[in-house]
């Protein structure tokens, strides 16, 4: 794997919905290239015949009653803590442009 | 003044030989006598007052009560909790209010216990040393110019403090057992899925899970006797053991232990290899049946942990987004905009640096050769351990290969922070159970000993820790 760019940092910067500034491009460049060489030894592991493992517990298709449960939490109690809101809904910039 | 086992404190408490009222305000006072260790975030002072004093009327109207009636403890700032903000330590989630509590802490003070503070972590528990929390580095109670480890180092330091008799933390790569042997107390990893994760922020989903820290391995025992078994709120957690934690037998004889190889290696200081042997030693003369033991692929645990939980951590991250709760960006002209300001301001360095590497090993062309090649290691990791518990009953090691380091020492290499992880990721790889239980010290500061078992043998691994803590 050779080092990450400038231009992969700030796509990935925009892929992940973050801003950077140029201290932080810089710093990631070589940060994140150190983290992938050190995870790059894992080319050489021989893994032939095993499945990747995404989780340890077993269970499968966890169902319950298609019901309502009160939590004792309200849509108003959630609705008070977004930082703007209007009319019962959260209010947001706008999207285009 | 220190505090009497939990057990203790309990029984008194429904005895009326003890008021909650005075366990509360104990807490607190030792909690500001203590301040100049970072070790709490904030307090809950208000709603512990009035917990306490209904605990005290209850026990004066003769109300049946739990096994922890009284007993004060301290959340990481990671659980949402009533009574203080709950903020992971972190800038965006800064003046968040949880609208619910954490299914841990709603079976706790079922159980008669009572929240009095939340405890400094690493933000979002990404760290091992405290070092990366938004707003204070926590001190080590044995020499403050020292990390308590991470990132549950508010936890542990709180616990050595004696501010209350037990502290919750989680475990996503070792967070609860690497501050337990920096700081000299009882850091307990449970199976994966014992513990409900609702109401916890989420760092990397598939090895997160939720322990305490305690004094002694009874008081962990209790502790997760009250929290463990299934909760509808979260479908990944797995039925308890039907023998309980509690009332643990504590006979060594015969008890097969191995002993990692992998991690008495070389690059081991040489003080916390001593106190291991010794430990190995006192076991041997007590019974069990010690044997070096090999799991070839362990080496490669930290490469694998270090793609899949920035993986998992850049996925769970991206519900901070300034729109619906938390911290928002003011000076954005679109929601886009928003998005990226909100989370540009409101992440530290670390957090930054994992949704930058997660994005990148989830990103397309890169996911089946970091990820899906990280998560088939993982399954070869996991058939060396099925492999060794079909030999062995536990595994034995030690928690850290150093004791705490000093403030700062490691702050600019983040890489060099992340070997820090290096003998506890694999645990939480597999999902198994394992604790750190306080093993003497080098140079005065405490070494952690790490024993683990096999997947769900929580309460044996409970046992045989208990009676390897008495033999130290």
């Amino acid at each position: 794997m050779a080092d990450l760019t400038r231009d992969d940092v700030l796509k990935l910067a925009r892929l992940a919905r973050l801003q950077l500034t140029d201290e932080e491009i810089a710093a990631f460049q070589k940060e994140l290239s150190e983290v992938l060489q050190y995870v790059a030894q894992l080319d050489n592991a021989d893994v032939s015949g095993l499945e990747p493992t995404s989780q340890v517990t077993g269970l499968k298709n966890v169902m319950r009653e298609d019901e309502v449960i009160d939590y004792g939490v309200s849509p108003k109690d959630l609705l008070a803590l977004a930082p703007k809101k209007q009319d019962g809904h959260v209010k947001v910039k706008r999207m285009i442009g | 003044m220190g505090w009497p086992s939990i057990a203790d404190i309990a029984a008194k408490v429904r005895a009326g030989e003890l008021k909650a009222s005075d366990l509360v305000e104990q807490a607190l006072t030792a909690i500001a006598d203590k301040r100049e260790y970072d070790a709490i975030i904030a307090t809950t002072a208000e709603r512990a007052r009035e917990r306490a004093a209904a605990v005290d009327a209850a026990v004066k109207n003769g109300e049946a009560l739990g096994l922890l009636a009284g007993v004060p403890f301290i959340a990481k700032d990671n659980f949402l909790t009533f009574g203080a903000e709950t903020t992971a330590a972190s800038n965006i989630l800064k003046g968040f209010t949880a609208p619910y509590q954490s299914t841990a802490v709603n079976r706790l003070e079922e159980a008669g216990a009572i929240c009095v503070a939340k405890a400094n972590l690493d933000a979002f528990a990404h760290g091992s040393s405290t070092e990366n929390s938004d707003f204070m580095v926590t001190k080590n109670p044995h020499d403050k110019t020292r990390v308590p480890g991470g990132s549950s180092g508010g936890s542990a330091a709180a616990v050595v403090l004696e501010l209350a008799p037990f502290a919750l933390g989680t475990d996503t790569g070792g967070s609860i057992r690497l501050p337990a042997s920096f700081t000299g107390c009882v850091g307990y990893k449970p199976t994966y899925g014992l513990v409900s994760r609702s109401g916890v922020v989420a760092m990397a989903s598939s090895t997160d899970v939720i322990g305490p820290l305690t004094r002694t391995v009874e008081d962990t025992a209790l502790v997760l006797d009250v929290m463990a078994g299934r909760d509808p709120l979260d479908s990944t957690t797995i039925e308890r053991d039907e023998a309980g934690y509690t009332d643990l037998p504590t006979d060594l004889a015969g008890k097969k232990i191995g002993v990692i190889k992998e991690y008495m290696a070389e690059g081991l200081d040489d003080g916390v290899r001593d106190r291991i042997h010794e430990a190995i030693e006192k076991l041997k003369a007590a019974g069990a049946e010690v044997q070096e033991l090999s799991l070839p692929s362990l080496p490669l645990a930290l490469a694998v942990y270090y793609i899949v939980c920035p993986a998992e951590v850049s996925s769970n991250l991206s519900r901070y987004d300034g729109q619906r709760y938390a911290f928002s960006a003011e000076d954005a002209v679109n929601l886009e905009e928003s998005f990226s300001r909100t989370r540009a301001l409101g992440f530290g360095a670390e957090a930054k640096r994992r949704i930058m590497i997660g994005t990148y090993v989830l990103s397309s062309g890169y996911y089946d050769a970091y990820y899906r090649k990280a998560q088939t290691v993982r399954t070869k990791l996991i058939n060396e351990f099925d492999d060794a518990f079909a030999n062995v009953d536990f595994l034995l090691g030690p928690t850290a290969p150093h004791t705490a380091f000093k403030i700062g020492q490691n702050a600019h290499d983040p890489l060099q922070m992340y070997l820090t992880d290096i003998m506890t990721v694999a645990v939480n790889l597999a999902g198994i159970p394992a604790i750190s239980i306080p093993a003497g010290t080098s140079d005065t500061l405490p070494v952690g000993l790490q024993l683990m078992a096999a997947s769900g043998r929580d309460r044996e691994l409970l046992a045989v820790a208990k009676a390897t803590g008495a033999l130290l």
